[in-house]
C-alpha cells in the first residue's frame, strides 16, 4: 500500500484517496473556437509516462480536498504532493524528508 | 420555538449495547461506551475572513483551530477542524438551536454555511491505557503520543469505516464519531478487538 501526503493531513493510507487522472490540464481558453480533434485531445488524450507523473488526488475520508501529486509510475516513489493552484515547482507542498 | 420540540424521546444508535459494553471494558484498561446526542453543527466559511472567525469567537466563546485535524475548545464548546473552509462544533446536548441559530444571525453579513448535524452522528468514547492499542487494531492512522495527542482530530477509516476520530485528554479518551447506521458494526469489531486485553 502506498503512503500518501496529503498537504493538509499529512501521511496517510492509500486506502482514504482516490485517484484523479494528470493534472495541470488547462482548460481551453475558448472551447468554441478550436477544432473538435483539439477538444477531443483535452478530453481524452492524456500522457502515460514510465517514470514521474503529475497527477490529481482527492482525500475522500479524510480533508476531501483535490490534491496533486508527483510520483514515479514505475517505482511508485512519491517524490512531493502540493496544493491546488501551487506548482510542483516550489516546494511549499509537503515534501518527503528522506531520499 | 418549544412547539416544534420532538414529542418522542431520541432513541441513541446504540440504545441496548449497554450490557455489550460492560461485559467487552475492563476498568482501568479499556472502556467503551456511547455518549449520543451531543449537539452537532457543520461550519464553513473562508478561512481568511478575520472578522467572521472573531464572530464566532464572540458568539460561541470558542477559537476556529486554523491547523488541520487540531481542536479547540472554549466555554462548553469544541471546535474540529475537519477542512480549510470547515468546522465541526460540538456543544452539549441540546445546545445545538442555540448554536445555529447565534451563529446565523452572527455571521449573516459573510459569506458562511451553520447545519445542525447533530443526527448525522453518535459518538462512542474508547478511554483507557490500552485504548490506543484498541483503536490501532483496525486504523492506519499514527496514533503515537508524540504525533497523537489531546486536541487532536482525525476524518479516517477504522475497520473500513468513516470516522472521525478526537483524542480528548491523556488517559488516553478517544471519541469516536460514526453513522449511526454503522454504529453497530463499529461497536462489534472493538468489542471484539477489546477482548485482547
Ligand atoms: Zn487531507
Amino acid at each position: 500500500m502506498l503512503l500518501i501526503s496529503c498537504p493538509w493531513c499529512g501521511e496517510r493510507d492509500e486506502v482514504e484517496f482516490h485517484y484523479g487522472g494528470e493534472s495541470h490540464i488547462a482548460y481551453p481558453d475558448d472551447p468554441e473556437a478550436i477544432t473538435d480533434d483539439a477538444w477531443g485531445e483535452f478530453l481524452f488524450v492524456r500522457n502515460n509516462p514510465s517514470g514521474e507523473f503529475r497527477e490529481r488526488w482527492l482525500h475522500t475520508h479524510g480533508c476531501r480536498r483535490w490534491f496533486n501529486l508527483l510520483r514515479d509510475t514505475s517505482t511508485h516513489e512519491i517524490v512531493r504532493s502540493y496544493r491546488m493552484g501551487e506548482s510542483a515547482d516550489q516546494s511549499s507542498g509537503a515534501e518527503r524528508e528522506s531520499d | 420555538m418549544a412547539s416544534s420540540a420532538p414529542s418522542e424521546p431520541r432513541m441513541a444508535p446504540l440504545s441496548g449495547w449497554e450490557s455489550r459494553f460492560v461485559e467487552a471494558s475492563e476498568s482501568g484498561v479499556v472502556e467503551l461506551g456511547e455518549r449520543p446526542f451531543l449537539a452537532h453543527v457543520n461550519l464553513r466559511l473562508d478561512p481568511s475572513n478575520l472578522s467572521a472567525r472573531a464572530r464566532v469567537r464572540e458568539t460561541l466563546g470558542v477559537e476556529l483551530p486554523l491547523s488541520p485535524n487540531t481542536v479547540s475548545d472554549g466555554a462548553g464548546h469544541a471546535a474540529l477542524w475537519l477542512a480549510p473552509d470547515e468546522w465541526l462544533l460540538v456543544g452539549p446536548t441540546g445546545s445545538e438551536g442555540e448554536i445555529v441559530g447565534s451563529l446565523q444571525g452572527a455571521l449573516a453579513p459573510y459569506h458562511h454555511s451553520v447545519l445542525d448535524i447533530t443526527a448525522n452522528r453518535t459518538t462512542l468514547e474508547l478511554v483507557g491505557s490500552r485504548a490506543r492499542e484498541v483503536l490501532a487494531t483496525g486504523c492506519g492512522l499514527d496514533l503515537h503520543p508524540r504525533v497523537f495527542g489531546p486536541g487532536r482530530c482525525a476524518q479516517t477509516l477504522y475497520a473500513k469505516t468513516q470516522l472521525v476520530v478526537w483524542q480528548i485528554d491523556d488517559v488516553p479518551t478517544f471519541r469516536l464519531l460514526v453513522r449511526p447506521s454503522f454504529a453497530p458494526y463499529l461497536a462489534e469489531f472493538l468489542c471484539d478487538a477489546m477482548l485482547e486485553w
